[in-house]
């Protein structure tokens, strides 16, 4: 052996760590969650019947009610995904702009716009759960100043969807900030002094150089948030009454009742079904999202 | 030489090992270990059984597990039974006892010494009723019951007596309106800063009403054999009516506003609250000042006593089954930490009751203004047959809400209630026979 086969061989040998670990961590127990769907699956059990695909039967069974928790789950893991992916981008896309307009403390302004991508989900949701109190919450006070009625926020069924979003969409802002400020930096001058030259108008160059331009980024962008809003959970939790996803399901998502089936109720095989349902919806999301959107730009 | 230094590291590791084996051989201990959530002053008061567990049985030697908090406590124990390890006694909610046992997590306790002439004589009637598919399955060691637990000051503020707590629901009415303090629109909730009474059906409130409201009202909240919901009956609705017309009439609090209903009454900012000896100890860690009293829950429309009892019970686990030395001492642990003396030490650090009678009726705890109240409770308790009481709650917690913030008629929402929880018990059955 050549001492440079050598070293390709020592550096296979010492990937293979990583890949071994992810592989035991990541993909054996995502395929174990296939097998469990099939089976009844209790953690407490000593033996766990294969009972077919009786678990997808039940799921679409809750599905066809007219009211049941895992169709609220369903329905709002889709609103927020709805809600909170255009919202997101939309104003990331809108602040990124503006960002890479000013030189004066710059890095100040991404900073802080960053931050709070980098903080704890659960401590951010803790102080917002504040923020929303009633009465001596940030957000009742400032309405009080001016005069408004108190809101309920996390405590009414209506409002308690939007406003969990609302943290969700200015925590994961900073992160599409700087994929789109990347981005923006990726498109050579040249284009925009010839539109100067041309005579084009701010919203023309956007429309015609910058929005395409930035194509690469928004696809990446449009994909990655919508599976992180599809996966949501923490922030649910931490801001719902004992993280039971209420009031009356209106805030509950698919992870959080795949949660809840298989540690409280220790339904773990009806538990995998969804998580296989929801592995198939996020897998068919991004198909239909990357053949759509990853036309190549002239 | 590479070779060499190989084979020396190996020869090492051998020597160890086996040096490992001999040790744990020359050790005839047995290691059981034993798993509760982390509760301090339960905590501390095993810590103290298990003391003198060991010095009386020196051949065992008990791991106390108490590091999980409660809200992880059952995503643990079911991580750690496919894992092969785990608690060989186990202390459980006894609403969990059936999905336990029907998971084959639990094996019955056996009939030396835990006999059902020694459990029927010996302990609450709460515990005797436990039985399941003509086995016990957990023995605990103290038992708790639900009263009543009201603040003085601000009764005196209202201009009530601050020594005599309502004793009938018709007086609770009152005085929870009496004491409710607003700063503008009396109609508004969020205008609240004290609160008469706040309902809670997270809290203990859906335990009040299912075994003790209903009861008073003249219904019943299950058939005899538990496995059919009868509340949604007129006199079920009535109880139902009664409780949410807390918030939604009289508005006298809320589980929304200061902090949720059971830290308001921590916080002295409630004047009426139901709740379990266990919160005894929560006011004395986190406001000792509170100058509050306990009563015995009130009386109901019929005249009738009830209240609800519940209890942390211990039982032995599959694990523990296997082998039988360690299920000798599974047993033996478990028969001294549900002795009367053990009750004793649990109720003085704890404040939980005794599960045996005999100490449980002991004078000092009939007599103490505390837990007097509780023990009186014990001989009117019920305790609610639960296939899923996580699920179950939810139901009622549902329903609440959907009167409250739904402004659902509180008949309906019990019927649609009554239909969630029949098919959850409906389901547990279906799949045991």
């Amino acid at each position: 052996m050549t001492l440079a086969k050598k070293k390709v061989v020592w550096a296979y040998i010492f990937l293979a760590i990583p890949i071994v670990f992810f592989a035991y961590i990541r993909v054996y127990p995502a395929l174990f969650a296939f097998q469990m769907s099939l089976h009844d699956y209790n953690p407490l059990a000593a033996e766990q019947p294969f009972v077919g695909l009786e678990n997808y039967e039940k799921v679409l069974e809750e599905l066809g009610k007219r009211k049941s928790t895992t169709k609220a789950a369903f329905q709002n893991t889709i609103n927020y995904v709805l809600l909170g992916v255009p919202i997101q981008l939309c104003l990331a896309l809108a602040i990124a702009l503006m960002l890479n307009e000013i030189r004066f403390m710059s890095t100040l302004y991404r900073i802080m716009f960053f931050l709070p991508f980098v903080t704890s989900t659960i401590a951010i949701a803790w102080v917002f759960r504040m923020l929303y109190q009633p009465r001596f919450g940030l957000f009742n006070v400032v309405l009080q100043l001016v005069s408004l009625p108190q809101q309920p926020f996390l405590r009414s069924p209506q409002q308690a969807l939007p406003s969990v979003l609302a943290l969700v969409i200015w925590q994961g802002m900073g992160f599409a900030i700087i994929i789109f400020l990347a981005g923006l930096k990726q498109i050579p001058r040249t284009y925009y002094e010839a539109a100067e030259v041309d005579g084009a108008s701010r919203w023309h160059t956007f429309r015609y150089i910058t929005f395409p331009l930035l194509n690469p980024s928004i696809v990446y962008l449009l994909v990655l948030q919508t599976i992180s809003f599809l996966r949501m959970f923490a922030p649910v939790v931490a801001m719902t009454e004992q993280g039971r996803g209420g009031p009356l399901d209106a805030t509950t998502t698919v992870v959080l009742r795949v949660y809840r089936e298989a540690f409280q109720s220790f339904n773990m095989g009806y538990a995998s079904s969804l998580t296989v349902m929801l592995f198939a919806l996020i897998l068919g999301v991004t198909i239909i999202q990357l053949s759509v959107t990853s036309r190549r730009i002239n | 030489m590479l070779r060499s230094r190989w084979l020396a590291i190996l020869a090492v590791l051998i020597v160890l090992f086996s040096l490992g084996a001999i040790v744990g051989a020359q050790d005839d201990m047995v290691e059981i270990e034993y798993w509760q959530y982390n509760f301090g002053a339960r905590v501390d008061a095993m810590n103290m059984l298990i003391e003198q567990f060991e010095a009386e049985n020196p051949g065992i030697k008990v791991v106390h597990n108490s590091d999980i908090p409660y809200a992880n406590f059952r995503d643990e124990l079911a991580a750690s039974a496919p894992a092969g390890v785990g608690p060989d006694v186990v202390t459980l909610f006894y609403g969990w006892i059936p999905a336990f046992v029907d998971a084959g997590y639990l094996v019955p306790l056996p009939d030396d010494p835990f006999s059902e002439e020694f459990i029927l004589e010996t302990f609450s009637p709460m515990v005797a009723n436990s039985k399941f598919e003509g086995s016990y399955w957990a023995i605990p060691t103290a038992v708790r019951s639900l009263a009543l637990f009201w603040n003085k000051d601000i009764f005196e503020a209202a201009g009530l007596d601050p020594e005599s707590p309502p004793a009938t629901l018709d007086d609770f009415v009152a005085a929870a309106i009496a004491t409710t303090v607003y700063d503008g629109d009396e109609s508004d909730i969020y205008s609240i800063t004290t609160q008469g009474h706040a309902p809670a059906l997270a809290s203990q409130d859906h335990h009040w009403f299912r075994e003790v409201l209903i009861r008073q009202y003249g219904g019943a909240p299950y058939s005899d054999d538990g496995r059919t919901v009868t509340y949604n009956s007129e006199e079920g609705c009535a109880a139902f009516s009664w409780l949410a017309a807390f918030e939604t009439e009289h508005v006298t609090g809320s589980n929304d506003i200061l902090d949720g209903s059971t830290n308001a009454f921590v916080n002295g900012e409630t004047a009426l609250h139901v709740d379990g000896s266990f919160r005894v100890g929560t006011i004395a860690r986190n406001n000792p000042d509170l100058n509050y009293g306990v009563a015995e829950l009130p009386v109901g429309p019929n005249g009738e006593q009830h209240t609800f009892g519940s209890y942390w019970t211990h039982g032995i686990t599959r694990r523990a089954n296997e082998d039988p030395a360690r299920l000798e001492a599974a047993v033996k642990f478990l028969q001294f930490i549900t002795t009367p003396a053990a009750g004793t030490l649990w109720v003085n650090n704890v404040g939980e009751l005794p599960a045996q009678l005999a100490a449980a009726s002991d004078e000092a705890i009939l007599a103490d203004p505390i837990l007097g109240p509780f023990s009186a409770g014990l001989a009117y308790s019920h305790a609610t047959f639960f296939v899923d009481e996580s699920a179950q709650r939810q139901v009622l917690i549902d329903a609440f809400d959907n009167i409250r913030l739904g402004g659902m008629d509180p008949c309906d929402a019990l019927d649609e209630a009554a239909a969630a929880e029949q098919e959850l018990i409906d389901n547990f059955w279906a799949d045991r026979e």
